[in-house]
């Protein structure tokens, strides 16, 4: 077996995760943690140009390189804003320095899951990466140890936990479906043999297996009504890790449904799993929408946000079709880039204010300018004003289901709309208003979250043609 | 000898139903690890039987790990958690006995109904087996719902995972089965830590689930 990039995106981050966890020193690790992130994502671009063949276990093509490498991008630019972030935990006292090892160590145990979930050839090797990648954000989320962390933790830890067991009960029923096709053995649970039989499986036991991998995968992308881990863990754990959670874990649920879609839809005989996805997407939008009014705490208000918008993205791909698949994978890397972004204002501000209660923050843009505007230019972004990249991506998902499903797509606009509402709402006291609480200036690393935002508003703009043929290319495929 | 494989196979499945069912009932801490630790002997039995009616060797890895673990270890150590927090009185149940085995028998009903018709086509010892599998399954998950104790909630979640042990080793040559039960092995014996390390009881002074309903993020 010959070395190769594909290998490299799952070694680097394990690697580095055993050398953290030994590494003694804050500064050090933190560093360190940048760098085998950053080495790490160089070795994903290095896909486009030399794809390395698929084998029984590992796989890369069009679909999954998009979806790696922003995985990867936006786990570098998180681990910047980590060690800054982490930094001031540690002088505040909120963390030890064994559990800010623990916290990089695990770190890169989680990039090693998502990669792996990823680029998982076997579909049963995906379910362990995404079980893993469970289990460490478990960890990293009750990391605290304060009464609503550990609340928050065994909150996501059970139903994350039933989630995945279902999923692994839909993944045993499509190898059941495969077997009498392919035979025996693992080849019955690689994709690249599944996608070349999947017209000749059973279609009533596809069903039913897709009915518990949308289930199961369902509650780790945090549709409605399986959502109710993911506020909290995104409120309770730390900042970094609620980037992480919202901006690439999501994604990486997503995925694995997104292929098992691409399963039903080869089989002709089978459910088509589009209205299912619709139905899901749009009540997970407009139920976040009209929860977004009643938020007090800052980041389980970003979190309702996440999962507003991975209703519209699973709305999208759950329509189908070229136009409205491209709209949903442009839609899921603004939102990815956008939401991480925001995540990192969120976390200085908490930081400097020593709150995340809404009530309690007021008039930041006159205290802390920068961070004021840039939390003001991501509402803006995030709640879909032109001319940022997720207005683009939403008024694609809206226009092409326009043509299609005029009332399906009054009420996506609806849901849009009230979450606006609701955003701008809280915005108006968190960043005007009166000025309270602490002035003093604060140590943030700006650098990550003016670079998403740059890429957000770059791409409401302009899209390169590269760029845009590639995702053509990704839509097509998705059927 | 065709016969006798397969009426075997279907009675030990089935026992782990009607143990599933025993498991819902109880009103005792001890007693409920007890009968879990039967349910776990039960899947090593089924898991074991498997192995020899597929000439599956790898499938008595499954197997063991099935009773070293969760018939042993497992259970002795939630014994010693039970008795050190001093909570194996009682369990306090949301939904009384009577109504929760109806649903239960529901759950089945459901089950066999949905799993017999969609397996019309594939081979019948893996087809009753997956029947049974979803009945264990979504006991587990009734269980998980009516238990208000961290304790019985875990309990609840294990046997889910005995259900998905004995669907996967149903599926005939399913490759990955050793693996994803010790995947799942990991994941129970870090519940059971989690019990200890994340330290439930001592935060909020018992460990009824209820006491964590009081943080609800917002009503702070």
């Amino acid at each position: 077996m010959t070395f190769d990039a594909l290998d490299a995106v799952l070694l680097i981050p394990l690697a580095s995760a055993a050398i953290l966890a030994v590494l003694p020193g804050y500064r050090l690790t933190a560093n360190f943690n940048v760098v085998a992130a950053l080495l790490t994502f160089l070795t994903s671009v290095s896909l486009f140009w030399v794809a390395p063949p698929s084998g029984t276990y590992l796989l890369v093509d069009d679909l999954n390189k998009v979806f790696i490498v922003l995985t990867t991008f936006v786990a570098f630019t998180t681990s910047v804003f980590s060690a800054s972030y982490i930094g001031h935990e540690i002088e505040i006292g909120r963390l030890t320095p064994v559990s800010v090892r623990f916290y990089h160590a695990m770190y890169q145990v989680l990039m090693f899951a998502m990669n792996l979930a990823l680029i998982a050839n076997n579909i049963g090797l995906m379910w362990v990466a995404i079980e893993v990648a469970t289990l460490t954000t478990v960890l990293m989320v009750g990391i605290y140890r304060t009464h609503e962390a550990l609340e928050a933790a065994w909150k996501y830890f059970i139903l994350g936990s039933v989630g995945i067991a279902l999923a692994l009960f839909g993944t045993i029923l499509v190898y059941m479906a495969a077997r009498p096709v392919i035979g025996e053995g693992v080849e019955s649970m690689v994709w690249t043999v599944l996608v070349t039989k999947a017209a000749k499986f059973d279609a009533p036991l596809l069903n039913v297996a897709f009915v518990f991998l949308l289930l199961g995968y369902g509650t780790k992308v945090g549709l409605a009504p399986l959502h109710a881990w993911l506020p909290d863990a995104h409120a309770e754990g730390p900042t970094p890790i609620s980037a992480v959670l919202s901006g690439l874990l999501l994604n990486v649920a997503l995925y694995a449904l997104l292929r098992f879609k691409m399963l039903l839809a080869l089989n002709p005989a089978s459910i088509a799993p589009g209205p299912l996805m619709v139905t899901m997407g749009l009540v997970s939008c407009l139920f976040a929408a009209f929860m977004l009014y009643r938020r007090r705490d800052i980041k389980r208000m970003f979190a309702y946000s996440s999962i507003e918008h991975m209703g519209i993205i699973v709305f999208a791909f759950g329509m189908g079709g070229p136009l409205a698949n491209f709209a949903g994978l442009l839609h899921m890397t603004m939102h990815s880039l956008t939401k991480s972004a925001i995540f990192f204002a969120v976390g200085h501000i908490a930081q400097v204010k020593g709150t995340q209660k809404i009530a309690d923050l007021g008039g930041l843009t006159v205290t802390h300018p920068v961070l004021g505007w840039g939390l003001v230019l991501g509402v803006v972004a995030i709640a879909g004003l032109p001319p940022l990249g997720i207005f683009m991506s939403e008024f694609l998902v809206v226009s092409s289901t326009f043509a299609r499903e005029p009332w399906l797509a009054t009420l996506l606009a609806l849901a849009i709309l009230i979450a606006l509402g609701g955003l701008f709402l809280r915005l108006g006291s968190i960043a005007f208003g009166e000025a309270r609480g602490s002035t003093e200036s604060v140590h943030a690393s700006y650098v990550p979250m003016f670079a998403h935002f740059a890429i957000v508003f770059v791409a409401g703009i302009y899209i390169p043609p590269a760029l845009v043929s590639g995702f053509e290319n990704v839509a097509r495929l998705l059927g | 000898m065709q016969g006798l494989t397969f009426d075997i196979a279907h009675l030990l499945a089935g026992t782990l139903v009607l143990v599933s069912f025993i498991e819902l009932y109880q009103d005792r801490l001890t007693a409920l690890i007890n009968v879990y630790a039967a349910h776990a002997i039960v899947l090593t039995l089924s898991v074991a039987w498997q192995a020899l009616a597929q000439h599956a060797p790898h499938l008595y890895i499954t197997a063991t790990i099935a009773l070293v673990f969760k018939a042993a270890v497992i259970p002795l150590a939630l014994r010693r958690i039970v008795i050190r927090l001093g909570i194996h009185r009682e369990i306090e149940t949301v939904v009384g006995v009577g109504p929760a085995m109806l649903i239960g028998i529901g759950l089945v009903a459901l089950s066999m109904v949905v799993m017999l018709r969609v397996t019309a086509e594939a081979d019948p010892l893996a087809r009753e087996d997956l029947a049974f599998a979803l009945s264990v399954v979504l006991l587990g998950l009734l269980m998980m719902v009516t238990r208000r104790n961290a304790v019985s909630q875990v309990i609840g979640f294990m046997s889910l995972e005995n259900g998905l042990v004995l669907a996967a080793t149903g599926a005939k040559g399913m490759p990955l089965v050793v693996e994803i039960s010790v995947a799942f092995s990991v994941l129970i014996a870090f519940i059971v830590i989690g019990i200890f390390l994340f330290r439930i009881r001592e935060r909020f002074d018992t460990v009824d689930i209820q006491a964590l309903d009081r943080f609800r993020g917002e009503r702070r």
